[in-house]
């Protein structure tokens, strides 16, 4: 079943072509890995898909569907949602609280009970709380639950940001550069968040810089280079394409830690 | 424990009722009573502005356009509709609202400096209005407002302005402590960080903002209704474009973000001018140095500043 289909999507801005004919496919519990060197398009791919760009051409299909026109919380209540390379963290909020934002969707309840404060939207909260708490656990994260996400280090946030982001229960989730700015330790961590994710089904589109993390998570890899597609295919195939090699996965290896710290 | 006790907003609004039952107890004079009940409706209209502004993070200048049509719809409803004045009331804070709904909108797509002028300037055509229909209004001499208070209660008017603005205030209290810790609130607060995360996580930002503009400009009109029908007179100065700043100098002189900081900065403001009379031609120089002094010291606010120093001395 294709969850996410990208199909000849264009950008420009002014001059910029961001990205030129750009297609590719996710389907369900897939992970497919987004490549390139620094500013290849991959964060602008994930805007376009997430709805905060509009393409100049090209369309964009969730489960089927063209979501021109829709705006990134609509999208949301399809159930695609992502995390951001330059975090956006709701700073004056506890870690807790953050990721029970991301239950927003699942909430009901209108505006009279919740002026009122009636039972059921008290219950609710003890729900979403509970909630929020295993998802800070799953990513190891639940000691630093009642702490202002505006005190809490890099490394932590962009697991922060990725529990919010699974609160949604997403069926799709972009996550752009998940490890950068983590240890090993953190890394091995967040592969195993990943996997177990991808356990129950959920599409993953991953945009990271961290090869050995890409090539042991992808099912499918998906280089681009100055907004055009230089490669599509297996980890494998892609390994072995001496195009990547060159423009990519050449340069990249001996670039690997600057890239990461630059971003 | 007990500083995360003082930032409990449920906390605060049963510390702020137990204030106002007990204040009549202690002070008698109706002076003292008369400005207690102008503290209670000026927290009533900065606590709709505080979950605008520092919740939702969203300014505005133009809260006094609010206020002032909730004042004029106590003094119009009965002289030109014959409505009786809780009637008109109710009525003016409703009508004031599905304003705000149907100018919130188009406003709230703006931002920042741009929605402060936007905000102002409708501030500006409200006072503008109500001071040129002079034969609806009364123009700058301002008009009557026919008397209403809990008499059958055996309340003078002013003791029942008092218990109706002190109720009004818990309420509003209680209201938006609610509102805060529900997913709306969560929302609203989570979209003055990030309104690009709040939108992939599903939030209706423009939406959530509206609500709370809706919500903040009913409480002004409960507050603008309040005041007229204590006074029983009105004009156009009580919400010209001075007093959009003196709300919003109330909002983050208390704290914004913080909702007992309102009643705070809405106390600040209604009393300190009162100690200050005696230095006749300098008050209001000594009002502004005051001002500025405290900014510099509780940059937060009177109540955020004091709940930090508070935290790093008490456990
Ligand atoms: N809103 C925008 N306005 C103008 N140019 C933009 C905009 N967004 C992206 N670009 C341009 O598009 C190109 C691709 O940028 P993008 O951020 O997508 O790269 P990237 O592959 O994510 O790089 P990195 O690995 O450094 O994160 C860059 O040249 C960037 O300047
Ligand atoms: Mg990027």
């Amino acid at each position: 079943m294709t969850r996410i289909q990208v199909d000849a999507v264009s950008i420009h801005f002014g001059g910029v072509k961001a990205l030129q004919d750009v297609s590719l496919e996710v389907r369900k519990g897939e992970v497919l890995a987004l490549i390139g060197p620094n500013g290849a398009g991959k964060t602008t791919l994930f805007n376009v898909i997430s709805a905060i760009y509009q393409p100049t051409s090209g369309r964009v299909r969730l489960e089927g569907q063209d979501v021109a026109g829709l705006a990134p919380f609509q999208l949301a209540h399809k159930g695609l949602t992502r995390t951001f390379q330059n975090l956006q963290i709701f700073f004056r909020m506890t870690a807790l609280e953050n990721v029970m934002v991301g239950r927003n969707i699942r909430e009901r309840g209108n505006l009279f009970g919740y002026l009122f404060g009636l039972p059921s939207v008290r219950r609710q909260n003890a729900d979403s709380r509970l909630c929020a708490l295993e998802l800070l656990k799953f990513v190891g994260l639940d000691r630093y639950a009642d702490r202002p996400a505006g005190e809490l280090s890099y490394g932590i946030l962009k697991r922060l940001e990725i529990a919010r982001a699974l609160a949604l229960e997403p069926t799709v989730l972009l996550l752009d550069e998940p490890v950068a700015g983590c240890n090993a330790t953190e890394t091995a961590e967040i592969d195993q968040v990943i996997r177990k994710v991808v356990s129950t089904g959920v599409s993953i589109l991953l945009v990271e810089h961290d090869i050995h993390l890409v090539m042991n998570l992808a099912d499918k890899v998906h280089v681009l280079d100055r907004g055009v597609t230089l490669a599509t295919g297996t980890p494998q195939e892609v390994r072995r394409n001496p195009a990547v090699i060159e423009a990519y996965l050449g340069e990249s290896q001996d670039e690997q830690e600057p890239a990461n710290a630059e971003s | 424990m007990l500083t995360k006790a003082l930032q409990n907003p449920f906390v605060s609004t049963l510390a702020v009722a137990l204030i106002v039952v007990a204040l009549p107890l202690v002070v008698g004079s109706n002076f003292h009573i008369r400005l207690a009940t102008m503290v209670y409706i000026f927290s009533i209209v900065v606590l709709g502005l505080n979950l605008l502004m520092g919740y939702a993070g969203q300014v505005s200048l133009g809260h006094a356009g609010f206020f002032i049509l909730g004042a004029y719809s106590v003094a119009l409803g009965p002289s030109q509709l014959g409505l009786n004045p809780w009637l008109s009331m109710a009525g003016g804070v409703a009508l004031t609202s599905a304003l705000a709904f149907v100018i919130g909108r188009p406003l709230l797509r703006l931002s920042g400096y741009h929605l402060a002028m936007a905000t102002l300037a409708f501030g500006a055509i409200v006072y503008v209005f109500i001071t040129n229909e002079v034969d609806l209004t009364g123009g700058p001499d301002g008009m009557q407002v026919q008397r209403a208070n809990l008499s059958v209660l055996g309340l003078s008017h002013l003791m029942s302005w008092y218990w109706l603005a002190g109720g009004f205030l818990v309420l509003s209290m209680l209201i938006l402590s609610n509102l805060l810790s529900s997913p709306a609130g969560r929302a609203l607060r989570a979209l003055h960080d990030s309104e690009v995360a709040a939108g992939v996580l599903g939030i209706d930002v423009a939406r959530a903002k509206l609500m709370a503009f809706v919500i903040s400009a009913a409480l002004a009109a409960l507050a603008g209704a309040n005041l007229a029908l204590l006074d029983g007179h009105i004009t156009p100065a009580a919400g010209g474009i001075l007093r959009s700043v003196e709300l919003l100098t109330m909002a983050v002189v208390g704290g914004l973000g913080s909702l007992v900081g309102s009643v705070a900065g809405a106390a600040f403001l209604v009393l300190l001018p009162q100690f200050l009379t005696e230095f006749h031609d300098y008050e209001h120089a000594i009002l502004g140095f005051l001002l500025v002094v405290i900014m510099v010291m509780l940059p937060l606010g009177i109540v955020p500043s004091l709940n930090a120093v508070m935290r790093r001395w008490l456990p």
